[in-house]
């Protein structure tokens, strides 16, 4: 193990490193923190200037009830659901497919199809923003939930093909040829024999997906606008225009947006690391 | 020979190049439509001036002869270049953190996830909370440096500190997706390796230069990977912190797109399209890295 375990050092050594991770822990999450302290804060304590003082009362239910009741806030919450869950499934059953295809068979054109899904998954979203905004406003589903989910399907099969298909190459391939000797059908062999194994894969790959489109901002803007259709991360912007310069009920909303994927997070942590760090190492 | 399987059909002859197009096709259908065909179409639009909905007039070049005199476009294209060369910090900066946490004491699980999680806040909220940290009154960043004798900064306004300010703050999930990723590769560092190191007199520094870090490389690859495309696709950050300002300071490639073609500054789709253009071809160079090296790492595999 490098660095040497602190184990093997002095008695020394060993407490510094002991109080040196809490306090590194903390100045790394100050914002943060800072952030949640606000949240708890009743409005008098930020006319009062009493920014990091004691507060001055606890208004956590209040504060985080408003954001519940006196705004779009659960709307948008709903909404950012409707995309999320959707383009999971779709993106994943997608990619599990094209990534038996290319994991799997020998045909011409296989490293360029699978390159092709690669280069498109790094390409910078402007250059498909005009055209993808052109073509969700004709097909009649711009400011829709159906039109964000559709473009995400389709953008994040690039970087799940990538994911399934280096996870399929991994699996052992006599287990496929055993099963063609038997004369199992092309099919049966995926939904039988290899889609079973993948369970880790598809695990690791719901996750990261949920958090990359729950995450997302930057299409909620190009192909949604008002409480109808976008989702809490175009919401939250919403929000702190309605509730201008109260720190406390912004704080409490931006942490409420903030939850769902570190709920996720701190769940499915294995899967989550796995699927982030596939490739990390040899 | 029995004429059972004399005349086997055609899909059954053929069935090894039938199968995988079955399984390909919706997927590479969805990403043709969403995906590749735009990248063309963009390109083909910044050759037009177009407002969106009217008809759009073929005028060649013009848009990018335009971006040779936009101050505002060399202002956003320097500004990349600073996101690119400073979000690189991530790197060094997410080895240390994982050097330090790569010990077995109790707890640590939870330090480590702990000191991960700001990457799974969304940038919108990031960037929220970046910018309350910076605020000049109720900023804790401010309460800190007063609290050392220092005045305080609006770093936010200061169109000298701005853009840094973001990226500072963009800095902060970036270190902790390379921590994780170094952390990976930290624990499959081949312990005998490490012995030999050692009974060599390879200590510290030497030891992280020589035995470590080459067996990193992995993990360093994919670091570069995600900061490089992360730098050069910062949008959210930007446009929640400080909405390009103050005088336009903070604007990079991506947000001055989005600016000329879909905000109140006018629906120009083609000359936004030229900007998407330009970033894209940046980009470009760093994936044809990408795809080549993976592509070596293919050949090498398939020996």
């Amino acid at each position: 193990m490098f660095p040497t375990p602190i184990e093997k050092r002095s008695r020394a050594a060993q407490i510094s490193y002991q109080t040196l991770i809490p306090i590194a822990l903390i100045v790394w999450l100050l914002p943060l923190i800072a952030v949640a302290m606000f949240s708890i804060r009743p409005l008098t304590d930020f006319t009062n200037g009493n920014y990091w003082g004691l507060p001055s009362s606890f208004e956590f239910f209040t504060n985080y009830g408003r954001v519940f009741t006196d705004s779009d806030m659960p709307r948008y919450m709903w909404n950012s659901i409707l995309i999320t869950v959707p383009t999971v499934i779709g993106a994943v059953a997608l990619s599990t497919m094209t990534g038996f295809a290319l994991g799997i068979y020998r045909f011409r054109g296989n490293l360029l199809i699978f390159f092709m899904f690669i280069a498109g998954n790094f390409v910078p979203f402007q250059i498909l923003m005009v055209p993808v905004r052109d073509l969700t406003l004709s097909v009649g589903l711009y400011d829709t939930k159906m039109g964000l989910v559709m473009f995400h399907i389709a953008f994040q099969t690039g970087f799940c093909t990538l994911f399934m298909r280096n996870f399929i190459r991994a699996l052992p391939f006599e287990l496929i040829e055993a099963a063609r000797v038997e004369g199992v059908k092309e099919w049966r062999i995926f939904w039988f024999v290899v889609l079973p194994l993948m369970r880790p894969a598809l695990a690791a790959l719901a996750v990261l997906i949920f958090t990359f489109i729950w995450n997302d901002y930057f299409w909620a803007i190009v192909l949604t606008q008002g409480p109808d259709a976008q989702p809490v991360t175009a919401g939250i912007t919403q929000f702190n225009s309605q509730f201008i310069a109260q720190y406390h009920l912004m704080s409490a909303g931006s942490i409420v947006a903030a939850i769902p994927p570190v709920l996720m997070f701190f769940l499915m942590q294995k899967h989550f690391i796995a699927g982030l760090t596939l490739g990390a190492v040899k | 020979m029995s004429t059972a399987v004399a005349n086997p059909s055609w899909l059954q002859r053929n069935k090894m190049t039938v199968t995988p197009l079955m399984f390909l096709l919706p997927g590479v259908l969805f990403f043709l439509v969403y995906v590749i065909n735009p990248i063309i179409q963009s390109f083909n639009i910044s050759l037009y001036e177009w407002d969106g909905l009217g008809t759009a007039t073929y005028i060649g070049l013009g848009n990018y002869t335009e971006l040779f005199d936009d101050r505002a476009f060399e202002i956003s294209l320097w500004n990349n270049l600073k996101w690119l060369a400073l979000y690189l910090l991530a790197i060094p900066a997410g080895l240390l953190i994982a050097l330090f946490l790569n010990q077995n004491v109790v707890g640590i699980r939870i330090y480590k996830s702990l000191f991960f999680f700001p990457f799974v806040i969304s940038q919108v909220v990031v960037g929220l909370v970046f910018s309350w940290f910076y605020l000049p009154r109720e900023g804790l960043l401010n309460a800190v440096i007063t609290l050392f004798g220092f005045e305080p900064i609006n770093v936010l306004g200061d169109p000298t500190m701005a853009t840094y300010g973001i990226i500072a703050a963009g800095l902060w999930p970036q270190t902790a997706y390379c921590m994780i990723l170094y952390l990976t590769g930290l624990n499959a560092v081949d312990p005998e390796q490490i012995e030999a190191g050692r009974l060599d007199g390879a200590k510290g520094i030497r030891m992280l230069w020589h035995i470590i870090l080459p067996q990193l490389r992995p993990a360093t690859f994919i670091a570069f990977v995600v900061t490089i495309i992360g730098a050069l696709r910062s949008f959210d950050l930007i446009s929640v912190m400080t909405n390009g300002g103050p005088f336009g300071t903070t604007r990079v490639l991506s947000f001055y797109m989005f600016e000329k073609a879909l905000s109140e500054y006018g629906f120009r789709m083609g000359y936004g399209s030229a900007i998407a253009v330009v970033l894209f071809l940046i980009m470009l160079v760093f994936i044809g890295y990408f795809l080549w090296s993976m592509y070596r790492e293919e050949r090498a595999a398939r020996r």
